[in-house]
């Protein structure tokens, strides 16, 4: 393959023709401003409100005329790197590309600009749209009711750990507070549980990383409120016993849980309800292609079993006979609240702009595409990188970079670094932890086969350049607007606001 | 490698007796284990605590530690230095870097502990 | 690609599946639209709605009809901002580093504080997480809530207390509305590490903040304030009374409300609290080019190094909602923050001017406000309600039930963006409401 059709294969140094701009706070100059306010002659604050309850002083805050905040913003944006940009291979994190419709349509007005205490009667699009992106989610996952109220994936799991305490609680089983979780769970799965109130109790996995049904049947008993398992699990594998997994943990009395991180394998093919769990959050900002936004905001919806819809938190939306739609408080106590209002409403919307441009063939479609990538990748890497866990590769697969480190000396976190100078984003490395120099990639179902054979190229150029040359990746990147950062530097001295050009010394 | 002048713990402490005082500190192996330290919170000087009480914790870039403390007893000293400088616990584990200071209630206790031999046996090598 | 994996056809990937637990039918959801079609039904759904570009707003409660600067959308909506993943490879994320640098830097400005994460789910969200901060640096269980706490934030805190087994407490309110010191100091017994106190309340009081800092401050416990950012244009910042933590919702820091969400929540704490607060940090540093440069630190708090050890479970923030917050206050500057607050302020007073001229319409709470006031009318409230709605006019917040308030009450908030034609409005529909017979006006 020439270079002209993959220029990630060359170093990258004429793309991050960029540095980092100035402090906001050192820019501008006093009497400036970007927006001005409707006028009201009324009278000064003095007059309107006692001395003692102002502040002493105005905010000292940069002033910039709105061409200043434009190019500042811009200039910082082109420091970034992002999905119209290229590749996320980022295992776990599924960095699809996030169509452009999906944030036309939120940005409507009679969407955007519907006030939290509006109620049923100014809303009836927004509750049946609403209504449907519950409807299908349940499809999606076979369940019978759906929460969009959490506003991220952890949130989700909170969410659903409440679901589950409140369901033994209402039976009065008050001493069920033990959630099993596996011991190759992402570490916000024990985070969760004990936030809700309940107990986590860790289950060691099998060397392949799936469930040890002895270990699970050990450790049940009349404590188990449940368990949470990541399915296909942290490694991308289907937990092939997981029908015995919920038959164990129903007839301890226990609910099963379902982290939906990696439901974009499985959509169309597979779902949550039909293999015996009873809740499931999604991830929408992973599956269903909302944005990542550099950290947020996502959503993080669940859906649960008929028996537990009573536990999720109110308001809930109702269809009536006549077609309109009501928002019914939810009866006697409420345990589950956990938003001001009813969650991440602008992303839900985006979700379901996405469902509906697909629909349920193209759902399925996006999962067999997904797979399909990761198997074709995982295919020609699989020489330079051994996946150690190589059976069943799913949306995403686990290598391993020990040969390097052993052979050549560079670790993964090398390799990572190396891929940034190529263009490219660094896979998710050394998590799971159950594989040595982890080296976690899912390429997802938007990129096309010239950018997964880019990949490979690059992959493999930087394979020889560990061979010949492994300070090149020892000390990439290179050629990135900074360097590898001084992170121990910067938690033993945090300087976590501006105060100064420079007081990092 | 590893002095033979005081005692380890599992939990890769070791332990040094002064009169009915023992310094505790983190061996040379966890320093490296955990990487570049970033933060080190200990006990007040006057509390108490009971053999394998958590008396503090141990930050580095991407881990955190407990220190379990090996023995019983109060804290009559903590080592400001390695409040102020973590990176002391990195540099300067076995010596410099040690963390708290405690009066022994039970010094039977010691006996449960490792000599330098087993712990080398421990950490391998 | 199939004959390079060496399998004859994408169902062959999936073959391992058990055969009890794949799907044998097609997924029932719609065949997928077009581009085209999907905007039309987005159209068609939006239109059978009525938000506050269509209706006068004067609805409050914690999310406000605020301008929101054009500058925004365009910076927001660029790919690199929007499409980017959380800022863990820092070499290619220093955009994203050094926006939530600068957002942590500006609440610092606002509250006074020395510390800021790089944001929450929402308020109430970030109060839940700051008592549970308050509480663990204190070693203790149990918490007192101002009657006149916001009720929707109030019910997160309640859902996340149960959880931990912590008390909450009730701080008494006096006849004017606002936090009774001398009440307040009487409930904090031994066992309570944190106290709440939120300016302006949800009554749209603002507090005698030195009186109940002082009473917190001698009684050892920790005081989180729960603050709407706008105001801090003007009112004494947390910092200022004493408050070690400072949270709110900076929603009308250029953040259209879209129902509620997705918003913004902060949370800013002192230095002493640094290294306990949840959700992710940014600091400086230098790279191994001798730059300044951005990284996310702290990490250790984060669950996924704690486990269930960790106290809390967030691990993302708003960070498209953080960057608007962020361009907005970059385009107001030291003048335009206080014109935004002189702004909320005179037309608060002006709205105040206009109830207190209308026969049966009273300010039961004399005490200073900034954007939001109670309303007590001689007849329902939710009446006058869908009244005005009737007119075009979201009139306000009926507030029985909440802190004592009857079925007459009324929280009516102004933003910069009212007119005073819009309030002259108000005014009027109010005295027909007020005048007209019962039957008439609701029927």
């Amino acid at each position: 393959m020439s270079n002209e059709s993959c220029p990630a294969t060359e170093v990258q140094a004429q793309r991050w023709n960029a540095t980092l701009p100035a402090s906001i706070f050192d820019k501008g100059a006093p009497g400036r401003r970007g927006l001005t306010f409707p006028r009201w002659d009324g009278q000064p604050v003095e007059a309107q409100l006692p001395k003692e309850l102002c502040r002493a002083e105005g905010a000292d805050l940069p002033s910039l005329s709105e061409p200043e905040v434009m190019r500042h913003f811009t200039q910082l944006s082109t420091l970034n790197h992002h999905i119209e940009r290229g590749m996320y291979p980022l295992g776990s994190c599924t960095m699809k590309y996030n169509p452009r419709v999906n944030e036309q349509v939120v940005a409507l007005s009679g969407l955007a600009d519907l006030h939290p205490e509006q109620g049923p009667e100014d809303i009836q699009g927004l509750l049946e749209a609403l209504d449907l992106l519950e409807r299908s989610l349940c499809e999606l996952t076979g369940f019978a009711a759906c929460s969009l109220i959490p506003a991220a994936g952890a949130h989700g799991e909170y969410l659903g750990m409440l679901v589950i305490r409140a369901y033994h609680q209402s039976r009065g089983d008050e001493d069920r507070t033990e959630i099993l979780i596996p011991d190759s769970a992402h570490g916000t799965n024990p985070a969760s549980v004990v936030i809700a109130g309940l107990k986590p109790r860790t289950i060691k996995s099998r060397k392949d990383g799936r469930i040890d049904l002895d270990a699970l049947r050990a450790a049940v008993s009349d404590k188990t409120a449940g368990i949470m398992i990541t399915n296909p699990n942290t490694l991308g594998l289907f937990e092939n016993d997981i029908q015995e997994v919920s038959r164990i943990i129903h007839e301890a009395g226990g609910r099963l849980y379902m982290d939906g991180a990696n439901m974009n394998a499985i959509m169309g093919k597979t779902r949550p309800g039909d293999m015996g769990f009873d809740v499931v959050h999604l991830n929408i900002h992973k599956t269903l292609s909302t944005p990542h936004g550099g950290g947020g905001p996502g959503g993080g919806p669940i859906c649960v079993a008929e028996d537990l819809e009573q536990f999720l938190p109110g308001p809930r939306i109702a269809r009536q006979d006549d077609g309109t739609y009501t928002l019914e408080k939810v009866p006697g106590p409420d345990s589950t609240s956990i938003h001001s209002y009813f969650g991440n409403v602008g992303i839900c919307l985006r979700a379901l702009a996405y469902i509906l441009r697909n629909g349920g063939n193209g759902l399925t479609r996006v999962s067999e595409c997904a797979v399909l990538n990761a198997n074709y990748l995982l295919a020609q890497l699989r020489d330079i990188m051994p996946v150690p866990f190589d059976t069943g590769c799913l949306h995403e697969f686990v290598a391993s970079g020990s040969r390097w480190k052993e052979e050549f000396g560079v670790r993964t976190l090398d390799i990572g670094k190396r891929l940034l100078d190529h263009g490219l984003h660094a896979p998710t490395i050394y998590f799971p932890l159950i594989v040595d120099e982890a080296f976690m990639v899912e390429p997802t179902e938007t990129e096309p086969k010239e950018s997964l054979d880019c990949f490979v190229a690059t992959m493999k150029s930087i394979y020889q350049e560990a061979q010949t040359n492994p300070e090149l990746l020892t000390e990439a990147p290179h050629v990135t607007p900074v360097g590898r950062l001084d992170e121990a530097g910067a938690a033993r001295n945090p300087d976590l606001r501006y105060l100064g050009p420079c007081n990092c010394g | 490698m590893v002095p033979d002048d005081r005692k380890y713990s599992q939990e890769h402490e070791w332990i040094q007796l002064d009169g009915d005082v023992a310094i505790v500190g983190v061996t040379d192996y966890a320093a490296n284990e955990l990487g570049d330290i970033v933060f080190v919170e200990l006990p007040e000087t006057g509390e108490e605590f009971s053999q394998g009480d958590t008396a503090g914790t141990i930050e580095s870039v991407k881990a955190v530690a407990d220190l379990f403390l090996p023995v019983s007893g109060e804290v009559v000293a903590i080592n400001e230095a390695v409040v102020d400088s973590p990176e002391l616990v990195n540099n300067s584990p076995m010596d410099d870097g040690w963390l708290v200071k405690i009066r022994l209630s039970d010094t039977a206790e010691l006996d449960a502990l490792m000599d330098a031999a087993a712990y080398q046996d421990l950490i391998g090598g | 690609m199939l004959e390079v994996i060496g399998t004859d056809s994408v169902d062959d990937l999936f073959a391992h599946l058990p055969a009890e637990v794949r799907l044998d039918r097609p997924l029932n959801l719609p065949d997928g639209l077009t581009e085209e079609e999907v905007r039309r039904y987005f159209l068609s759904v939006a239109r059978k709605n009525h938000g506050q570009d269509e209706l006068i707003s004067f609805l409050g409660g914690g999310v406000y009809d605020a301008i929101v600067p054009a500058a925004i959308d365009p910076l927001v909506s660029r790919s690199e901002f929007l499409t980017a993943y959380t800022p863990y490879q820092p070499e290619v994320s220093q955009g994203t580093l050094q926006a939530i640098y600068e957002w942590q830097s500006y609440i610092c400005r606002l509250t006074g504080l020395e510390v800021s994460n790089a944001s929450m789910y929402d308020g109430a969200t970030a109060l839940s997480e700051a008592i549970s901060v308050a509480l663990a640096s204190r070693r203790k269980k149990a918490v007192v809530l101002p009657e006149t706490l916001n009720p929707r934030y109030r019910r997160v805190v309640c859902t996340s207390m149960k959880g931990e087994g912590i008390t909450i407490i009730d701080a008494p309110v006096g006849a004017d509305g606002t936090i009774d010191p001398q009440g307040l100091a009487a409930v904090i017994t031994d066992e309570v590490g944190c106290v709440v106190i939120q300016n302006p309340n949800y009554l749209g009081l603002v507090e005698q903040v030195d009186a109940v800092g002082q009473v917190v401050k001698d009684s050892g416990a920790v005081l989180v304030a729960a603050v709407n950012p706008v105001s801090l244009s003007v009112l004494k910042t947390p910092a200022e009374y004493g408050a070690e933590l400072a949270v709110g919702e900076a929603q009308p820091f250029g953040i259209k409300p879209s129902w509620g969400g997705p918003l913004l929540g902060f949370l800013a704490c002192t230095d002493a609290h640094k290294r306990r607060i949840p959700g992710r940090v940014v600091g400086r540093t230098l790279d191994n080019r001798g730059q300044n440069g951005y990284v996310l630190t702290l990490q250790t708090r984060e669950q996924h190094i704690r486990r269930e050890k960790a106290t809390s479970n967030i691990c993302s923030n708003q960070g498209v909602n953080a960057l608007r917050a962020t361009v907005y206050l970059a385009m107001l500057g030291t003048e335009g923050l206080v014109e935004l607050g002189e702004s909320n302020l005179t037309r608060i007073t002006a709205l105040k001017e206009t109830v207190r001229g209308i026969q049966g319409a009273a300010l039961p709470f004399d005490g200073p406000v900034f954007n939001e006031t109670v309303v007590r009318l001689d007849k329902s409230a939710q009446g006058f309600c869908t009244y005005a709605r009737r007119h075009g006019m979201l009139a306000g917040i009926p507030l029985e039930g909440f802190a004592g308030c009857g079925g007459g009450d009324l929280l009516v908030a102004v933003t910069e963006k009212r007119t005073g034609a819009e309030i002259a409005r108000f005014g009027e529909l109010l005295k027909n409401y007020l005048e007209s017979p019962t039957e008439e006006v609701t029927s």
